[in-house]
Parts: C-alpha cells; structure tokens; sequence
C-alpha cells in the first residue's frame, strides 16, 4: 500500500513489520521521529515488544547487547554524538556475534554543533565490524531496514541502514509500504544459531588467549566477505516479495563514460537529474551509486569502472589528513586494476550544506577541461574566510 | 537441594588465592541457584572465570563492558520477559570500580527504571584487574599504585548504598565474606524481591591489600566488627535493619594488619576512628536506634 510518509517513519514501519521485540533508544536530533514513532506503537500495542527508554546511547547499545544475546530481535536508531557514544559498544556487537539493525541518520559531529546531514559520523565506525548501507529514498530506507535483518541474521554481523538526516529523516515522499505477509515471507522469524539459556550454560564473549582471538577475527572477516556472496541472491527474494531491489551498486549510464561521478545518500537523486540533462548535451557521463559500504563490494564497483578515463567521487565527509573517505576506498578498490584513470576525490556538502546540480556541473567543468586539476583532493564551495589578526 | 550443598562454582578458576571475591561469588551463587544469567563486567572476575573456552560458573555469563553492568542486564531482562520466561533471575556481577565509578551512571540509569534484576558489586577497594589503582571506593588513608608515597588517598569512600538508596529502590544490602549465612539470606531475600536490588559484597584482596592469603577472611570479618563495614539492609529505601552491632575491635586493629596502610600515622588513625564513629551514627540514626 502506497502512503506518504517521512523517512523516518519508514524506518518506524520497517521495524514494525519485522516483529522487533526489543527497541532501545537514547533521543537526539534528527533521529528522534524514528523511536518517537515506535514508542507510540509499542504502547498502542501495534507491536509486541519492550521499548527500554535507557539514560544514554552507550547503555542503549549495551542493553540491546544483553537483548539479542538472550535470542530475540533488536533495534536501535542513533546519529552523530549519539554514534560516537556507542563507538566501544559497537565492537562488542560484532565481535559477540550478534545481528542487531540500526537506522543511523547521518549527522555532522560538534564541535559546532550542527544538527545536518554529513557522513563523518558513520563512517568513523567504518571498522567496526558492522555492516554499512547509505539509502537514497525513503523507499529504499523502508526495505533496506528489512533487507537488513534477512542479512544480519544470516551471517550473525550487524548492520547499520544509514540515511541522510532530514533531506532523508524529515521529508515526506510515497512510500509502498509492504503487507505483512510479504514482509513475513521474506523475513521469518529469528531463529538464532546460539542464545544463551540457563538449560545449558556457557559464557559469552569472555577472555580469549593469542591462542584463539585470531582465528575468531577471521571468522568475522569471512563472514563480512559471505555477505558478498549472499547479496544478490538475498536481493532476488526480496524482488519476489516487494518487487524491489537496489544492488550493493547501482551504474547508471557508465558503460561509454568518460566521466562517473561516485555518490553515496540523496546525493545520488540529485546526480540523477544531473546525469540526464548532461547526457541529452551529448556529454558522456555516467553515476555509480555505492549503497553498500561494508562490506566493501570492491568487484562490482571495478567492474562499474572499467575504462573509465576519469572518476570523481562526491564526499559528505572528511578523512583529515586524507581525503573524503569513499574517495580512498574507491582508490583502494581500483589499486591493482590495469589502466590509466585519474580519481578526483571531491568533499562537499559537509555539515548539510546543499549538493546542488550547479555544484556538480562545476565539478563536471573542472574534470574535463583540459587535462584536469592537478589536485587530487579538492573542497568544492568553499567560501572567503578571513582569519581575523592571525 | 539445600543451599550449602549447591556448588555452581567450579575449582580450576584463575584468583590469587585467599580472594575474597572468588568466596563471594561461591556463596552467591550456592544461595542464588541456577536458574540464573549473570552480566559480567569487566573486573577481576573477568579473568577469575577463565579463559575461552572454559568457564569456571556453571551459569550462562555475558562477560560485558566494563561500565555497562546496568545496562546489559536491562536488555536480558527484557528478552527474558518477551520470551515469556519471567522465572529466571537476571544478575549483575560487577567490581567497585565498574560500580562505583564507571558503571555509575548505568547502574543509576537502570535502578531508576526499577529494572527487575540483583546487581551484586563485590568490593576490593581499588582497581584490581589492572594493578591496584584507587578507585571511588578506595577508603581514605589507603596506598594504591595511583595513590603512592605521601600521596594516600585523603578523600573518603563514596558510600554506594546509600547512593542507591536515595533511588528508593526496593531492596539494598551490604554483606561480607566472612558472614556467609548473613549472605546467602540476603541473597535469597533479594532473589523473592521484584525490581532492581543491590548487593554491597566486601571482599577481600590479599594481593591488593598487602596482606596474607591466610588472613583475607580474619580480616573481612574485622571490619565488620570495627563498623568500618557495617552490615546492614534497606527496605523501599527507608526501612533500615542493621544486622550485626557489637563493636569488637578498634579501627587502628585493622588497619595494622594490612600493608596498604602501613604509612599510617598515630593520628591519622584517630582521625579516621572519628571518621568510621560518626558515619556509624550516622546509620544508627537512620535506622532509628541507639549506640
Ligand atoms: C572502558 C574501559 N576502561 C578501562 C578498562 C580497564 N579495566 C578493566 S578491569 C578494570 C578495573 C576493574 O576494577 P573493579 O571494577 O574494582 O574490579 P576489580 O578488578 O577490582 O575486581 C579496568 C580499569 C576497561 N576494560 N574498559
Ligand atoms: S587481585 Fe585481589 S580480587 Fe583480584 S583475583 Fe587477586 S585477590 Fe582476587
Ligand atoms: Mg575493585
């Protein structure tokens, strides 16, 4: 059924919908709407769970943690300060094993304090053991989130369904929001592997020796790369229940590209528009959309790739000292491959300053004039500062 | 089965020996029973259970972070419930530091939603698991590796019960290895109690305090009987019942026979004798007795 909803309301039904029986949050703009929308449905009795109203988001990831270790379904969602609060917990997620969901809204991290969209905060937890998924639309928002615990639970990791913060959380579009039904065809209920149980008693997560942490790292590292095997297949059920999928990337028009602009969030809409009128100049331009960030699916975006003479990629987000950080993984990715290309790694839009067409027709010139800028590493829109007496 | 012949600890656990936390878990959990899980923050105990694969507890354990021991037991609470199982007993079992400090704000977080759980903190009086540095619980007048020299610790010991009291929560105790059946009771009371409880565990350290193995249990009961730890429960956080009262021993009589206070001068003894006098008082009062 078709509704027009916010993003974060998508997020509110994908979590409903997949029967989580225990929801755990700490408010902080702009992820409020989410667990304000769930709060209400716990109590409405619209889901059977237990909403636990924790006094900080570090306790929020350990009480779910304590949840899913005891075999039932989580959820959490966080942004910004709020993520980085959780940075220890996090590891302790991944490394126990367990497949807890969380919608992260991208948000910028203090100091100052901004409250809009950037990417820094999630991808500060890019090692973490968890799974990373940037969203466009609502839609994919809405499906993703279940797409997330089918995933999780196959491959006992955890995963984060990231949206960008209002231009995602707070704006309303159509979204079908799937019966449940389809939802429970497609995601059955959690049956964990292990789950502890007074019956028969074991620890979990205790003191492990040089004798065996190793080999349970590489566990967690197979399974990371499992995912990457399991994906399009899991993607194909999907398809059959919501007549939906969305790959871990999308190519858009870059087979007889001279230049792909890389995107990851709502950037990639506003590429999209961008793409179609340069095309109709006859411009040979092409988007490749990363929506799966971790694990990295280092195939698909070389194959995206192939030939193509010139690369840019737009980062809502900040490596000091390196560089906008999907620039340097698709770097990483392309290492290795035979050809020449050149990868300008563009930061833009931090703090939730807009990504507009205009600035992506100015990254656009700059690429293809001439041979190109020099720079490898350039912050697009910037503004005069002046450094008052220094 | 009777209490006492229940053994869910198993021998073969890595604690220095004459640990006095390693008798309290033992006691705990012979009065706990086990239809039980324990959330197992990061403290000595994390290294007593043994390493991967083996467990020295014969219940299921969540060893967690360090400042979570509030928080994680919130979330198996939670699962339990929604899995229908309303019977088994969710415990946390944490050190002073993981209480008093760090874990502070989660312990708080958690009682204040009255979350149905026994929150046990055994209590050693420093850091232990990383080397004996003080913590919030270190009592004045103690040596720790952080506290050396000159520099003893000149700050009292936060006083966690009464900490948890002021919550209102239904059910708080202290207890002492050296009073097993007082223990094992308050365990039992504590485990037929709904919502959040507190148990106060001292425990001593022979490695921590400077004193030997031998000695850990004489020297636990000692101070009791110096009312430097006086045993005592609190109902709903008002109703106070003080469980032990003849004073036996002077403070300066315990503090001699531990290497943490050696540096201890004639009259820093008797400032910290009116010290352990006047919060004695002060518990008298509340529990609406007389000296
Ligand atoms: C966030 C964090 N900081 C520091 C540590 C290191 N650490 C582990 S156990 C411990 C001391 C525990 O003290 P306490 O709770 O009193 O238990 P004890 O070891 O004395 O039994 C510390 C500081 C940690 N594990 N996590
Ligand atoms: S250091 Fe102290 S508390 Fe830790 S195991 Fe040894 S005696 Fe027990
Ligand atoms: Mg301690």
């Amino acid at each position: 059924m078709k509704r027009v909803v916010e993003g974060s309301q998508a997020v509110a039904e994908a979590v409903r919908l997949a029967k989580v029986q225990v929801i755990s949050a700490y408010p902080i703009t702009p992820q409020t709407h989410i667990v304000e929308i769930l709060a209400d449905y716990v109590s409405q009795g619209r889901m059977k769970a237990r909403f636990l109203r924790v006094e900080s988001e570090h306790s929020c990831m350990a009480a779910l943690i304590g949840a899913q270790s005891m075999g039932v379904r989580t959820f959490t969602a966080t942004s910004s300060q709020g993520l980085a609060l959780m940075h220890e917990l996090l590891h302790w997620a991944s490394g126990a094993r367990l497949p807890i969901v969380m919608a992260e809204v991208n948000r910028a991290l203090a100091p100052g304090w901004n409250i809009w969209s950037d990417q820094s905060d999630s991808l500060s937890q890019r090692d973490t053991g968890w799974m990373q998924f940037y969203c466009e639309d609502s839609q994919e928002v809405l499906d993703t989130t279940l797409f997330a615990y089918r995933l999780a639970e196959t491959v006992y990791l955890p995963a984060m369904v990231v949206l960008d913060a209002f231009f995602l959380s707070h704006t309303y579009e159509p979204v079908d929001i799937p019966s449940q039904e389809d939802v429970d065809r497609f995601l059955p209920p959690y049956e964990p592997a292990f789950q502890l149980d007074t019956k028969h008693p074991y620890a979990l997560s205790p003191l492990v020796t040089p004798n065996a942490y190793m080999e349970m790292r590489h566990e967690m590292s197979a399974a990371m790369e499992d995912v990457l095997g399991l994906y399009d297949g899991l993607e194909e059920e999907m398809f059959r229940a919501f007549g939906r999928r969305y790959g871990m990337v999308e190519a858009i028009e870059c087979r007889d590209a001279r230049v792909v602009f890389v995107t990851s969030g709502t950037v990639t809409s506003t590429a999209r528009i961008f793409l179609k009128k340069l095309r109709e100049r006859g411009e040979k331009v092409g988007v490749l959309k990363v929506k799966l960030f971790r694990p990295f699916p280092t195939e698909e975006v070389r194959r995206a790739l192939a030939g193509v003479p010139k690369v840019v990629v737009v980062d809502r987000n900040c490596s000091f000292g390196l560089g906008g950080i999907f620039a340097q993984e698709i770097r990483a990715a392309l290492c290795n491959v035979p050809g020449e290309r050149r990868v300008y790694g563009y930061i833009a839009g931090l703090g939730g300053r807009d990504i507009t067409e205009e600035l992506l027709e100015e990254i656009y010139g700059e690429v293809t004039e001439g041979k190109g800028p020099e720079r490898e590493n350039i912050w697009k829109g910037l503004q005069e500062v002046s450094h008052g007496g220094r | 089965m009777e209490a006492a012949d229940r053994e869910l600890m198993c021998s073969g656990h890595v604690g220095c020996p004459g640990c006095g936390a390693t008798i309290a878990m033992r006691f705990f959990l012979k009065a706990l029973g086990e239809k039980a899980v324990m959330v197992l923050p990061a403290c000595c105990w994390s290294v007593i259970a043994g390493p991967f694969p083996q467990s020295s507890i014969k219940i299921p354990v969540i060893h967690a972070a360090f400042e979570t021991g509030g928080a994680t037991a919130t979330g198996v609470r939670a699962a339990l419930d929604m899995r229908g199982d309303t019977e088994t007993t969710v415990v946390t079992w944490a050190g002073d530091g993981g209480t008093f400090d760090i874990g502070f704000q989660a312990l708080s977080g958690a009682v204040e939603r009255n979350e149905d759980f026994i929150y046990v903190c055994y209590d050693n009086e420093a850091y232990m698991n990383t080397g004996i540095q003080r913590s919030s619980s270190t009592p004045y007048g103690a040596w720790t590796t952080t506290t050396t020299g000159s520099d003893w610790k000149k700050l009292r010991k936060k006083n966690i019960v009464e900490a948890l009291v002021a919550h209102r929560i239904p059910y708080a105790a202290t207890a002492n290895i050296a009073f097993p059946e007082d223990l094992m009771r308050k365990v039992k009371k504590a485990k037929a109690v709904k919502g959040s409880r507190f148990i106060h565990v001292f425990a001593s350290c022979p490695t921590g305090w400077r004193i030997p193995s031998e000695m850990s249990v004489k020297i636990a009961r000692m101070a009791v009987q110096t009312n430097i730890f006086p045993l005592y429960e609190v109902e709903d956080g008002v109703r106070y019942t003080i469980n032990y009262k003849p004073r036996e021993y002077l403070v300066r009589e315990y503090f001699k026979l531990q290497g943490r206070f050696r540096h201890l001068s004639d009259a820093d003894l008797d400032a910290i004798q009116e010290m352990v006098d006047e919060d004695w008082h002060l518990l008298l009062r509340k529990a609406g007795e007389r000296a």
